[in-house]
């Protein structure tokens, strides 16, 4: 039976992804199907996911189960559950309750009240990002485009290798060119213009190294799955 | 000249060139020849048809795509692939630190990017290992659980059967909150995962008796390309923490990670490429891994072959344009 499910799992896999590269002849029932299932299966994986680890990992088990315990407790004159330990936090109730009132955008009339998690989540998102991101994307990237070529102590030479040397400046003209670029409120003309140009030619060196590195990772999924197809399906590999 | 002859000359010329290839070659290399024949033949005959201003039909280019990768895959092509400065400074780092130092490895990916950073996540772990590094696997994302206990089961821990989980090396698993969970785990490892995840309190685990956060762990190796993922590591943790952050990101995203080396990771392994160099390095520093299996080195022959198709139909796309072009103005 093993072997069966095992195939089984094999040929299921082989008709999916043939089912997805169909369309690249051309848009057919297949390729539909296929696509159904993956976006019907990804978003019940995540479902089930979401709840087993937020809903029941951190609120069911860190408040929830308690406090309905509790409740339930007070209502039927049972004996009320032990006092909590560290291992319980009421703060998730407000969690709770912020994602309750999420699921109201669900009910029309008092849609709007969605709106008040939402600008919970994007607030606290910022201000967790801010500081961060300031540091590490601004302040310590600026400082690494503006190194010293020269030792401390003047006129004893490069404090560091020529490689190096070269590098350092070629990012700077880099940074400052392309910077140049975006600057709209003067004409591009003479040499600000010039510097700009030196600018486009630093941004098309760019977006061509990440449309090779995009050819790349896409070539690499798509060698995943020929690897798949002719591989663990058809053992035509050695 | 009619069509019929044209069909006479080609197959005429095609005989000759099975006849060369049959004769010159050892029979092992056959399939790798005519691969290589067809894709660049084909290549020479959509380049004469550009010259005569005909398009190619996009399903053609998706053929050759198809040939260019499936071709190395049946009939292996293999090259050297040196370690680049960036490769090579994640591996000197894994190499230098004394034994017994913790590294924690974060698998932040999805089955969708295994294929290109599974690799490099397994060959890195192999490398920690070896090397008699304590290791910490976790994951940011939640498919990335599933894959990291596949990879310890199906592939590092095989080579590896005396190292003790708990003592060598320990599972924490995934938890929810994405850049949430990295901001606690940099001052506080338990409050985030109170346990690993065969639920073993993480003050009964070995590995955890000296580290208490993210900050006291001598290395940290974030593989993946999404968010959370390298850059959330370098953010929340390596630079608020003063951490050494090195990171294997899907292809896609190595151009934003850039920015960063040297001063804020130390290392960079790119996509595949970036896999196929560590496989390499580690294959050349330690003769017990000669045998191991490198799918990043293996798949460098199908990049390579599909690199160059692409490269070729972009070169026959601006002859057709500046032809085009020409003929306009005329």
């Amino acid at each position: 039976m093993e072997a069966f499910f095992e195939h089984f799992r094999l040929w299921l896999a082989a008709f999916l992804t043939l089912g997805i590269f169909s369309f690249l002849y051309k848009d057919n029932p297949w390729y539909k199907l296929t696509e159904a299932i993956f976006v019907g299966i990804s978003a019940g994986y995540w479902f089930v996911v979401l709840f087993w680890d937020n809903f029941h990992g951190k609120f069911w088990v860190g408040a929830g189960e308690y406090s309905i315990n509790w409740v339930v407790a007070k209502l039927t004159g049972a004996q009320a559950p032990p006092p909590p330990d560290s291992s319980i936090d009421f703060m998730l109730w407000v969690g709770a309750f912020l994602g309750l009132l999420m699921l109201l955008r669900l009910v029309p009339k008092i849609g709007w009240i969605s709106r008040w998690p939402l600008a919970f989540i994007v607030g606290s998102t910022g201000g967790l990002w801010l500081i961060n991101y300031f540091a590490s994307n601004v302040m310590v990237q600026a400082q690494a485009t503006m190194v010293p070529l020269f030792s401390s102590a003047f006129g004893t030479g490069f404090d560091q290798n020529a490689d190096a040397v070269i590098g350092a400046l070629i990012i700077f003209l880099g940074t400052f060119s392309g910077l140049v670029y975006f600057f709209f409120s003067k004409a591009h003309t003479g040499v600000f213009g010039g510097t700009a140009r030196v600018g486009v030619f630093f941004l098309m060196i760019t977006f061509g190294a990440s449309f090779g590195y995009t050819v790349m990772s896409r070539m690499s999924l798509l060698i995943g799955r020929i690897d798949y197809l002719l591989g663990d399906w058809l053992g035509m590999i050695k | 000249m009619g069509k019929r002859h044209w069909i006479l000359l080609g197959a005429i010329v095609a005989v000759i060139i099975i006849a060369a290839v049959l004769w010159l070659f050892p029979k092992e290399r056959w399939g790798t020849v005519f691969s290589l024949l067809l894709v660049f033949g084909g290549l020479v005959a959509l380049l004469l048809r550009s010259l005569y201003a005909k398009e190619v039909e996009r399903r053609i280019i998706f053929l050759f795509i198809l040939v260019a990768v499936a071709a190395p895959i049946l009939f292996p092509i293999t090259f050297t692939e040196k370690p680049t400065a960036v490769v090579q400074a994640v591996f000197d780092k894994i190499e230098n630190l004394p034994s017994g130092s913790t590294v924690l490895l974060s698998f932040d990916f999805d089955p969708a990017m295994a294929p290109e950073v599974q690799p490099m996540a397994n060959a890195i772990s192999r490398h920690c290992l070896e090397k008699g590094h304590k290791v910490i696997f976790m994951s940011l994302w939640a498919t990335g659980q599933a894959l990291l206990s596949q990879s310890l089961s199906d592939y590092i821990l095989l080579g590896f059967p005396d190292k003790v989980d708990g003592v060598d090396y320990v599972n924490i698993g995934y938890k929810a909150g994405n850049e949430g969970v990295l901001n606690v785990i940099v001052s506080n490892f338990e409050k985030m995962f109170p346990t690993d995840v065969n639920s073993v309190p993480l003050k009964d685990i070995r590995i955890f008796d000296d580290i208490a956060s993210a900050k006291d762990v001598d290395f940290i190796m974030s593989i993946g390309g999404g968010m959370p993922g390298p850059k959330e590591w370098v953010l929340f943790v390596g630079d608020p923490g003063d951490v050494d952050v090195g990171v294997g990101v899907a292809a896609v995203v190595a151009p934003q990670m850039y920015p960063y080396y040297p001063a804020q990771v130390i290392g960079i392994l790119g996509g595949v490429k970036g896999a196929a160099e560590y496989e390499y390095a580690l294959k050349d520093a330690y003769p017990v891994f000669a045998d191991m299996d490198t799918p990043g080195l293996r798949m460098m022959g199908p990049q390579t072959l599909a690199h160059i198709v692409i490269l070729s139909f972009i070169v026959i796309g601006n002859i057709i344009y500046f032809r085009g072009r020409r003929e306009r103005k005329q």
